[in-house]
């Protein structure tokens, strides 16, 4: 089945739109149930791709699914239906911002979101490293990444490139043997 | 000199774009490194209340960063910063993706997945916490993130729910 450009900018600006509060939970519903594009499994793989890539990973899938069934036009048609709306939405909130960023009941209201979206990003880590089922090495790099930069403060690079190929090497070679 | 802030946006938010193992918010660490310690674009409060709209806004969760090139040098910064986040990782995306997507099913691409995944996930929980002591000026604050923990951790429903709650709570302790 090939999905058009037309139908790739309908589903994504769907999906931008009804992404209040984080996009994964609608960007599913949206490519499985309501536009049936592909089945649980098939997305399931989808959303590995765009997790396994650096970037956001549903922009990544976006851009996949679009590459996939209409080449650089329907990456084009997928990223500017999911970005319309949320960038002119974005646009109109930040200029009101700026206008009531000096009223302390604004200032309060967004610091109390902000402290708990740091609490909310924080559980997310938790809840889906005990999805992850990690196991004892998996915990120590997620450890040694997570102490190297909230900890330390390292830079991102430098814990990326030296933390990285061990985690990948060691997990090439357990996975070899079996 | 606005272009050379726009210069400096685009390649900023390029570089950040290929480190984002693990999604946008594995980059919170050095995005707030270099948007507030490293360029000093904005201080922390201004940092956190961008966050905090960008999680209540509509859309994918890099919106934060179109957010930071508006809220600097308005529609210019917010196409510069959008497209220089988008454009590397997304050329990546669609090109090695397209051919690594052969690979699904080997025990190859399951062995880098099981290699990334702890690294990424070490990354995300890092970038919850700096978020948090960006924010958290006083004991209100760090109990507003114990809730926003809790929450995720027993409840499976749309994190907009304990945001509204939290910045009623919080706002009304202030005014106490």
């Amino acid at each position: 089945m090939t999905i058009g450009n037309k139908d790739l900018f309908v589903g994504f600006l769907k999906i931008g739109m009804m992404g209040f509060g984080g996009v994964a939970p609608v960007a599913r519903h949206v490519i499985v149930e309501d536009r049936r594009w592909m089945d649980d499994k098939e997305y399931a793989a989808l959303l590995g791709f765009g997790q396994l890539l650096p970037g956001a990973n549903v922009t990544n899938m976006a851009i996949l699914l679009g590459m996939r069934h209409g080449g650089f036009l329907g990456v084009l048609a997928a990223m500017g239906g999911m970005l319309a709306v949320p960038l002119l939405v974005l646009m109109a909130v930040s200029t009101a911002y700026s206008h009531a960023a000096s009223h302390p009941v604004v200032g309060h209201a967004l610091a109390s979101m902000a402290s708990v979206a740091g609490g909310v990003l924080i559980g997310t880590g938790l809840k889906t490293a005990r999805k992850a089922k990690l196991d004892r090495l998996g915990i120590a790099f997620a450890g040694l990444g997570f102490v190297a930069v909230a900890g330390f403060h390292l830079p991102m690079i430098w814990v990326l490139l030296s933390l990285l190929p061990f985690s990948v090497a060691l997990a090439w070679r357990r996975h070899k043997r079996s | 000199m606005k272009a050379d802030l726009l210069i400096q946006l685009a390649l900023t938010f390029a570089s950040l774009s290929l480190m984002a193992v693990g999604g946008v918010v594995a980059i919170v660490p050095e995005l707030h490194h270099q948007v507030v310690e490293v360029n000093h674009w904005m201080g922390n409060a201004t940092f956190a209340h961008l966050f905090a709209i960008a999680q209540v806004a509509p859309g994918p969760n890099m919106m934060v960063v179109s957010l930071i090139g508006y809220h600097l040098a308005g529609w210019q910064g917010l196409i510069v910063a959008t497209l220089g986040f988008l454009l590397p990782a997304g050329c990546l995306a669609a090109f090695a993706g397209t051919l690594i997507s052969r690979y699904e099913g080997t025990w190859q691409l399951a062995a880098v997945r099981a290699g990334l995944t702890p690294v990424a996930l070490g990354l995300f929980a890092a970038g919850g916490v700096v978020l948090c002591r960006v924010a958290d000026q006083d004991g209100t604050g760090i109990g507003l993130s114990l809730l926003g923990v809790a929450f995720t951790l027993a409840l499976d429903l749309n994190p907009l729910w304990v945001l509204a709650a939290g910045a009623l709570a919080g706002t009304a302790l202030s005014a106490l």
